[in-house]
């Protein structure tokens, strides 16, 4: 050993290995503008598609006359149903196990709608083209209200269900009823209620909003017809599954679809399912023997493409006097919109929506949710969290405020009363799952201590006694957030989409001077996949994260995944890599035995090599030990150094955390100033600190647009009003507050790196601190329940109502 | 969001564009920094079959002095008004205001005679030209003529330019020195119209109002001066009473839609407060 020779705090801090800042690798194109995204892909003759939209909600299509469009110079065909039908493309199956119109077929059922397809030479002439393809509507009366939908006399929606009385998911009551899903003991909940002390009931909204990636969904679809091949280049969170589809829909052999998707915008669950859009695309490009290119813009997006939540929540809480919690009811009214196309595994149509008992040991709970249509567009996809765990964990936490304010108890006190203990873990809850891992207590402590939250509780009280008295117009509400997420989707047990199991995959090639590549399930929209996998890899094998190179999207040369949702990655894929490093290690394991002349057992991994037990000095790296691979390996065993892991995991994982909103309301504008927010997460072992933070600070700037303002909205004849940025919320950087951020870890006992997720936590968690926050506020003036969002007007109406205004 | 074709004019002066725009007739647009025109065509709300670009005439840009009047050529930029130390000196609300409209990026390409000429009432500009008074500068194919800022705006996007008429500058009467000013916005966020706005102007005398002008942005089909509301605070401290009687004065003249900013009611209450909140921040910046 001499100078030169690097510390073991050297050799580690060289790999970039898990725990390490590394700064993200993929930004050095992002910020140089040398990403390639989908509108970048540019193929020689490519043609361009746009979409004829409704005009109506609701309405009976007479006719569509494409005569003057077709002699717009550039246009060269208009696809409709009838076109799609001759290859029987009309209609095309959801992930919820409906089915959709892929262009209208004889009726229009949401405002922008897609009717029919124009393909030309370029966009312009695209939409010239639109412009002269005349459309006759019968408009027909519009269904906007979910609370309406089962009326008796509410207008049938979908007519190609007449007569179905089973749909996939069990029974229909209603011809606008899509499924009935229940969960929990009925009878013993019931119970329960019959003898509670104290309990209370609340209808709480989630409403509709949207996920709105900056870079909207996309396609190029090229079909060789020499080859009889496809190839789509599009904006999928889940290319593997996309192929698939396609594969089943298209009757297209497999093998000759090639799904590629390059650099991705932003996803939030929006980019999970398959749109017309993609259908449309890949018909004309069949048709024409051309590529054909799909851009959505922002209106479409917004408008017809995958909303997120619309959960109208009854909820009940029944408990002891002194606040213990007995029993939880909840009913559930969702608004699916025209279609069912939620994206749920398959088996779970209201996803893990009975993760609703959230952080608290409740004996006994019950859940029934009914799904509806409307004459909305369809989605209801995991915005920035997994399936419908971000409207349970808004419906307990605000519940859970309910109670405290009944039972006039602190909020944080009633949680700690309540929360599942760390020694009952792994928990069955009463809704039946069984939550890995957790420190409630711990969690929720630190948050109070960190932020003061005593002397907050104290400056209230205060403000308020001076605005009793009229000397401010300002009154100030805490939101406490605290919630279990549920994610890592999923065990096959009891995930899968389509009847393939959700599992995910990762194959690592080492090449023989010491670098390799890993070739992914999984597809990042901005996660940062190309940074933290090769540090899970680093620290596993002890070969630099720079040397490593991340390969995502091509499902050609990855292995099948099931793609990046729902907080999937981490707990899924990123056990996945684990599991194919450690296959790489353990041959290579075998290589260095060999060359350093000792038995296997006698070795010990040692940062970035194997080294002699007890002979520090007889040590071989990991770059040597590629070397060998290639050249020297062992009598009898195959050269070269690769692995493929296809991880099933055994069970979900279940991030937590304790968040915390301050803030200021001025009465007589509604205007609102978010002081303070503080974010405990515990996501278990931590892979990128930088990049844990990044991703909290965005799903927390999310959870702040949709709790204050974002939404999707329609009016009473079923316009949908909010089709741009001008309307719909998002906040920019000036509005964003300032985000602090802190965590505890507690690793998930059964992931190879005890890795949880973190992505959706601060989405999931951010919602009801908000919201608990406004509502808080509010009050001490005898407020029970303000509905989201709380934008200024509805601030000052709530304020209004409560007589604070004269 | 794809716009219809339409054709492309630069005329090199002022003479040009006129004649451009009489012999094109009713189908051309003038074009200034196209942030109302360019997303109206990108919806094809609006699809003209010429456009006129107004950038290659030298003459419309730059900020002078004419006696009194602040003259600020049409083709300005919002961000050269900020960047004018003239502007910041003698007519310190347009300063503030104009940090107001949107963001940087717009106020490098939105202009002045854009924004007061387009007649659209969520602009900012128009509520404070009438507010101070100022006259716009119209030429058409039979010469220029002079209207008040008061006079020009007859409902939303109708205004006194009659057809073939371009606004090539604005001129504003430098307000008394020490006077008082304020521009409240109320918006959701950056870059949105006015949920309402109101914008004062006064002078002060023995800790009295001498004279007082406050306009409205967006709360009526047409900006508006609430004159009522102005002669209520003249000759008065400010008292508590007063300034509830202005709000109403200006409150009982406002008529906005109801809209994702909030329902009429609200719109019209939280006009009243920036009428009040303009008013005594003015009064407490004037010397």
């Amino acid at each position: 050993m001499n100078d030169l020779t690097p510390t073991r705090e050297q050799r580690t801090a060289a790999l970039e290995g898990m725990g390490c800042k590394r700064k993200r690798v993929e930004d050095i194109r992002f910020t140089q503008g040398k990403g390639n995204y989908v509108d970048d892909v540019k193929l020689p003759g490519m043609l361009h598609g746009d979409f004829v939209r409704s005009p109506h909600p609701h309405a009976r299509v007479k006719k569509i006359d494409d005569t003057e469009a077709l002699k717009v110079p550039g246009v060269l065909a208009v696809i409709t149903a009838e076109t799609l039908k001759t290859v029987n493309l009309a209609w095309m199956p959801t992930l919820a196990g409906d089915v959709q119109m892929v262009l209208a077929d004889g009726k229009v059922l949401f405002q922008n709608q897609e009717v029919a397809f124009v393909v030309a030479t370029d966009r312009y002439a695209a939409d010239d083209g639109i412009n002269k393809v005349v459309v006759e509507y019968e408009p027909l009366p519009p269904l906007v209200d979910p609370f309406k939908s089962m009326d008796a006399n509410a207008p049938v929606l979908r007519e190609d269900l007449a007569g179905k009385t089973t749909g996939a998911h069990g029974p229909r009551k209603h011809h606008n009823h899509i499924f009935e899903w229940t969960v929990g003991d009925k009878d013993l909940t019931d119970a329960a209620f019959r003898k509670a002390e104290v309990s209370i009931k609340e209808m709480i909204s989630y409403h509709r909003t949207h996920p709105s990636p900056l870079e909207t969904c996309q396609c190029v679809c090229s079909f060789d017809k020499i080859k009889g091949e496809l190839t789509i280049y599009g904006t999928f969170q889940a290319p593997h599954v996309i192929r698939t589809v396609v594969s089943l829909i298209a009757k297209l052999p497999e093998q000759k679809i090639h799904v590629i998707a390059p650099d991705i915008g932003g996803g939030f669950g929006n980019k999970v399912g398959a749109y017309p859009g993609y259908i449309c695309a890949a018909v004309a490009s069949i048709v024409t023997g051309k590529p054909v290119k799909w851009v959505e813009d922002r209106i479409e997006n917004l408008t017809a493409t995958s909303f997120a939540r619309d959960y109208h929540m009854t909820t009940e809480i029944a408990a002891t006097k002194d606040g213990k919690v007995t029993g939880l009811r909840v009913h559930v009214l969702a608004d699916h919109g025209a279609f069912d196309a939620c994206a749920d595994p398959s088996k779970w149509p209201a996803g893990f929506f009975n993760i609703v008992t959230g952080s608290y040991d409740f004996p006994t709970a019950h859940l029934a949710v009914d799904g509806v249509y409307t004459n909305k567009a369809p989605g209801g996809v995991a915005y920035r969290c997994s399936f419908r765990v971000t409207e349970a964990a808004y419906c307990i936490e605000r519940a859970m405020d309910i109670l405290a304010q009944k039972l006039n108890m602190d909020p944080a006190e009633l949680r700690l009363k309540n929360f599942i203990k760390p020694e009952q873990f792994p928990y069955h809850s009463a809704l039946g799952w069984e939550y890995d891992s957790g420190d409630y207590h711990t969690a929720m402590r630190k948050m109070m201590e960190t932020t003061g939250y005593a002397a907050l509780r104290k400056e209230q009280a205060e403000k308020r006694a001076a605005f009793a008295r009229g000397e401010t117009r300002e009154i100030m509400g805490l939101g406490v957030s605290f919630f279990t997420e549920i994610v890592g989707a999923g065990p096959s047990k009891n995930c899968d989409i389509l009847g393939i199991a959700m599992f995910d995959s990762c194959e690592i090639r080492m090449h023989p001077t010491g670098a390799g590549i890993a070739r992914m399930g999984t597809k990042s929209q901005g996660q940062g996949h190309e940074t933290t996998w090769a540090q899970i890899i680093a620290t596993e094998i002890g070969i630099p994260a720079d040397n490593i190179m991340v390969e995502e999207g091509n499902t050609d040369t990855a292995p099948y995944g099931l793609g990046t949702y729902g907080s999937r990655s981490t707990p899924v894929a990123g056990a996945a890599i684990a599991m194919a490093a450690r296959k790489i290690k353990a041959k290579a394991q075998m290589i260095a035995a060999y060359k350093l002349e000792v038995h296997e057992d006698d070795l010990e991994f040692d940062i970035d090599g194997f080294r002699v037990k007890g002979l520090p000095e007889k040590f071989m790296s990991m770059k040597d030990i590629c070397w060998a691979a290639y050249n020297s390996v062992p009598p009898g065993m195959e050269p070269g150094l690769e692995a493929v892991s296809y991880y099933d995991p055994p069970n979900m994982t279940y991030p937590f955390g304790a968040y915390l909103c301050v803030m200021d309301i001025d009465v007589d504008t509604g205007v609102y100033k978010v002081r303070r927010f503080y974010a405990l997460d515990d996501c278990g072992t931590r892979i990128n600190p930088m990049i844990i933070e990044g991703q909290v600070h965005g799903g927390l700037t999310e959870a702040f647009a949709i709790a204050m303002g974002q939404e999707i909205r329609y009016d009473d004849t079923g316009n949908v009003v909010t089709g741009s940025f001008m309307d719909f919320f998002m906040p920019t950087a000036v509005e964003t507050p300032h985000w602090e951020t802190d965590f505890t870890v507690t690793p998930s006992p059964h992931h190879p790196i005890g890795a949880k997720g973190v992505g959706e936590s601060p989405n999931v968690g951010g919602v009801p601190a908000f919201s608990n926050a406004v509502n808080d506020a509010f009050s001490f003036l005898g407020s029970k329940h303000i509905q989201m969002p709380h934008d200024y007007w509805r601030n000052w109406k709530a304020a209004k109502a409560l007589g604070a205004i004269a | 969001m794809i716009p219809g074709s339409f054709s492309y004019h630069r005329p090199a002066s002022v003479a040009d564009a006129v004649k451009l725009l009489s012999d094109l007739g009713e189908d051309a647009r003038p074009l200034a920094g196209g942030h109302s025109l360019v997303p109206m065509m990108k919806l094809r709300l609006a699809s003209p079959a010429h456009l006129v670009d107004l950038h290659g005439i030298t003459g419309l840009k730059g900020i002078s002095r004419n006696g009194n009047n602040l003259v600020i050529g049409a083709m300005t930029t919002q961000h050269d008004l900020l960047a004018s130390e003239d502007v910041a000196k003698s007519v310190p609300i347009l300063h503030e205001a104009a940090l107001l409209i949107a963001d940087p990026q717009v106020r490098y390409r939105g202009t002045i005679g854009g924004n007061v000429a387009n007649g659209d009432p969520g602009n900012d500009m128009p509520a404070l030209m009438m507010t101070l008074g100022a006259s716009y500068r119209l030429e058409g194919a039979s010469g220029a003529r002079d209207v008040a800022a008061a006079d020009f705006y007859q409902g939303a996007y109708f205004t006194a330019l009659e057809p073939g008429e371009i606004l090539t500058s604005v001129s504003v009467p430098v307000p008394a020195a020490g006077h008082g000013y304020a521009y409240e916005k109320l918006k959701r966020k950056v870059g949105d119209y006015a949920t309402a706005a109101a914008a004062v102007v006064l002078t002060m005398s023995g800790g009295k109002v001498a004279t007082c002008a406050i306009g409205l942005t967006n709360v009526h089909e047409t900006p508006l001066l609430a004159a009522d509301a102005a002669t209520a605070v003249v000759g008065t401290s400010l008292d508590p009473a007063t300034l509830k009687k202005a709000a109403a004065a200006a409150e009982a003249i406002m008529a906005p839609a109801a809209d994702a900013r909030g329902p009429v009611e609200y719109r019209k209450h939280v006009g009243g407060i920036m009428v009040t909140r303009a008013l005594q921040r003015a009064a407490a910046n004037a010397k």
